[in-house]
């Protein structure tokens, strides 16, 4: 009798914790104690949980309810895929397509103009190069191309240009996004006023809710054109404005988790580093900042996957002509632009359609990889370094 | 000499991240003036009541924001409740070391990276392409196209899909200042498990249910891509009467004003009045949320 008070309070905590579902011995035994109101014979017995169908149901319903978001993931995984895949078992058919389309390009680039003409004869020499090249694998060589024109009498599918597009501005909003937003957020962690953090803090979710497409329409209709004016540059619409655009839709994004890891640094050490006698700039700087380090990378890294996926911005800023360059001033074509805009026109399930997709798949995976890199660096060096010191 | 020095590269470290963080509100505050300052003065009550007239070149957008709003509110009938049962599962039943609790937490963290024209895709290849057709061989042996192609539900779905780690992570958070006590005293009463979450952990998180699904609302208003594929229709001047039409929608009427029109130079001032539509419900739908978070976040203080 003496045991009971510590046994209840062991079944109340266990209550919570243990996930498991009540297990059906428990109510062999237990039935009669609990069940009956027999208050003289209190036992341990009577105090272990009884089987019940509605908790038993309902933990089970919300176990299969909760599993649904695992299985979306896998099912974006395996859908995206899918469609993507028939590119890499096109047997000998695709082959000879590409080889006639080879042939065939020579009068179908006749149509051009004169000025196009001195640099389609070196692509054609490239591209011939490529298919001559790996003649098993026509279709990934025609893949690796350096031309997209999916829907001329000859398609040349070459995701090259738009995958160095995507990259371009990327790079470029990155560059632009995250000084600002790593030094706004060393401000906001460290020097910042009370007031101020109440103006910015707002001003940071006003701008995390901003619809893409609402500064995808700002950039294309007030920040192109005055840009241009400003620089006098030739294109109205091109990386840089589409990367400039990027940066703020990137911005919130990097400045929240920046200022997470900033003021997730211990109170201590900062408070040794003043104590010590640096001033409040020189703490922020040699021992916040350097502190929060991997934060501030899966940042920038979370910021890259963000702005690499980004649709509707680069679809209405970026001029969307697939030019194979490094001029950040001319028009780029994005992965995830292509898929937005020719999606709706495609026949389902041919060529088109199908490395639409192969772009789409290439867009999940390195969202995903940047994703995980940027867990770990918090998870694992970020934690793992305040708890350990 | 050292200190001035000191003292001259201390001010700039301070003035320099100052003027970062400010730029960031001058920049909000300049595109927030420019597109309201814009479409001021072509909103009336027509433009919002009247759908578009003469090739989208005149008359309002009301098949757009009727098509956004019942997106919305399928997305969230249908997003809703599974992002508050898993949220219910994550932080009551599951427990710390579960396997089980750890894959979803990271399918939701992953969910919530995929770039939204995935989602897109996925969408298309498997909402009506798999189960629309599905559906259309079951319905009518796969004779008419019914379901199978871009539709109203489908895109609803797509988006349920994309908002639900939104709905999960406000309201898990919201779970999480429900005190243990009251938790204790429920089951020391004799109250079942499920009972305990039903009548004490849901009822005192519903700030926070409510904020995930305003949330969750002002992301999917906002987001275009996923739809641009899955339902959304150009021009389509008559309100959608089922599940299976198409439907015209405040963002991508902005989209295709902007950038595929007639006539671009002309409808600018319906551009940037849509623009101020969508821009003027996101802002309000997230104001609301950021208020209801404050709430949740000010009780988990005390």
């Amino acid at each position: 009798m003496n045991q009971t008070p510590p046994v209840s309070m062991n079944f109340m905590r266990e209550d919570r914790k243990d996930p498991a579902p009540p297990s059906l011995t428990g109510n062999t035994g237990g039935m009669s104690g609990a069940g009956n109101g027999n208050v003289t014979g209190f036992t341990t017995q009577g105090l272990r949980r009884r089987f019940r169908w509605d908790e038993f149901l309902a933990e089970k319903l919300i176990t299969v309810v909760a599993f649904i978001s695992l299985a979306a993931i896998v099912m974006i995984f395996v859908f995206v895929f899918r469609e993507a895949l028939p590119i890499f078992f096109q047997p000998e058919k695709e082959e000879t397509a590409v080889v006639e389309s080879a042939e065939e390009e020579t009068y179908g680039e006749e149509y051009l103009g004169e000025a196009h003409r001195a640099r389609s004869e070196e692509d054609r020499e490239a591209s011939r190069a490529e298919t001559a090249g790996s003649e098993g694998r026509a279709t990934l060589s025609n893949l690796a191309g350096t031309r997209w024109q999916p829907v001329s009498a000859v398609p040349q599918y070459g995701i090259l240009p738009l995958v160095v597009g995507s990259l371009k501005v990327t790079l470029l909003s990155i560059l632009i996004a995250s000084p600002v937003a790593i030094l706004a957020a060393l401000f906001t962690a460290s020097f910042a006023p009370r007031w101020a953090k109440e103006v910015l803090k707002p001003a940071i979710e006003i701008l995390a809710g901003f619809p893409s497409v609402v500064i995808g329409f700002f950039a294309l209709v007030v920040l192109a054109s005055l840009l241009q004016n400003l620089f006098g540059y030739e294109y109205r619409l091109n990386a840089f404005v589409g990367g400039l655009a990027m940066a703020l839709a990137v911005i919130p994004i990097i400045y929240t988790v920046a200022e997470d890891a900033l003021t997730a640094v211990p109170r201590y050490m900062s408070e040794a580093s003043l104590a010590l006698g640096a001033s409040k700039w020189q703490t922020a700087l040699f021992v916040t900042l350097p502190a929060a380090t991997p934060g501030v990378f899966a940042a920038v890294l979370l910021g890259f996957g963000r702005a690499f996926g980004e649709t509707m911005i680069v679809l209405m800023a970026t001029g969307n002509a697939a030019m194979l360059s490094l001029n950040f001033l001319e028009p780029v074509r994005t992965m995830s632009a292509t898929i937005g805009a020719e999606m709706a026109e495609v026949v389902f399930g041919d060529t088109h359609y199908t490395v639409l997709f192969l772009l789409g798949a290439i867009l999940f995976l390195f969202t995903f990889l940047l994703n995980a890199a940027a867990e770990v660096f918090i998870r694992q060096r970020l934690l793992k370094r305040f708890r350990g010191l | 000499m050292k200190r001035l020095r000191r003292k001259v590269l201390g001010s700039a470290v301070v003035g320099l991240s100052g003027a970062a963080a400010f730029s960031i509100v001058a920049v909000v505050i300049v595109v927030m003036a420019t597109i309201v300052v814009g479409g001021k003065d072509t909103i009336s009550w027509e433009f919002l009541s009247t759908p578009p007239r003469e090739g989208m070149t005149a008359g309002g957008i009301l098949p757009a924001i009727v098509g956004m709003a019942l997106r919305v509110l399928i997305m969230s009938i249908a997003g809703v409740p599974v992002g508050v049962i898993t949220a219910v599962y994550l932080s009551e039943y599951a427990g710390a070391q579960s396997r089980l609790a750890r894959a979803i937490r990271f399918a939701v963290n992953t969910l919530a990276g995929v770039p939204a024209i995935v989602f897109g895709l996925f969408g298309l290849g498997f909402f009506v392409q798999f189960v629309g057709s599905g559906m259309d061989t079951l319905l009518s042996d796969g004779t008419d196209l019914h379901w199978a192609q871009p539709n109203l539900l489908w895109a609803s779905l797509t988006m349920a899909l994309l908002t639900l780690p939104v709905v999960i992570v406000s309201v898990e958070e919201a779970i999480k200042t429900v005190p243990q006590d009251l938790r204790a005293a429920s089951l020391a009463l004799g109250a079942t498990k499920w009972q305990t979450i039903w009548h004490v952990v849901l009822p005192n998180s519903l700030t926070g249910i409510l904020t995930g699904g305003i949330l969750a609302v002002s992301r999917g208003a906002g987001e275009v891509a996923p739809i641009l594929f899955t339902g959304a229709a150009y021009f389509l001047p008559r309100l959608p009467g089922s599940l299976s039409d198409q439907f015209m929608e405040l963002g991508y009427h902005v989209y295709i004003m902007a950038t595929q029109s007639t006539n671009v130079d002309a409808t600018i001032g319906i551009q940037y009045a849509t623009t101020l539509v969508l821009l003027t419900i996101t802002f309000m739908l997230n104001f609301s949320a950021i208020f209801l978070r404050s709430r949740v976040r000010s009780r988990q203080m005390r």
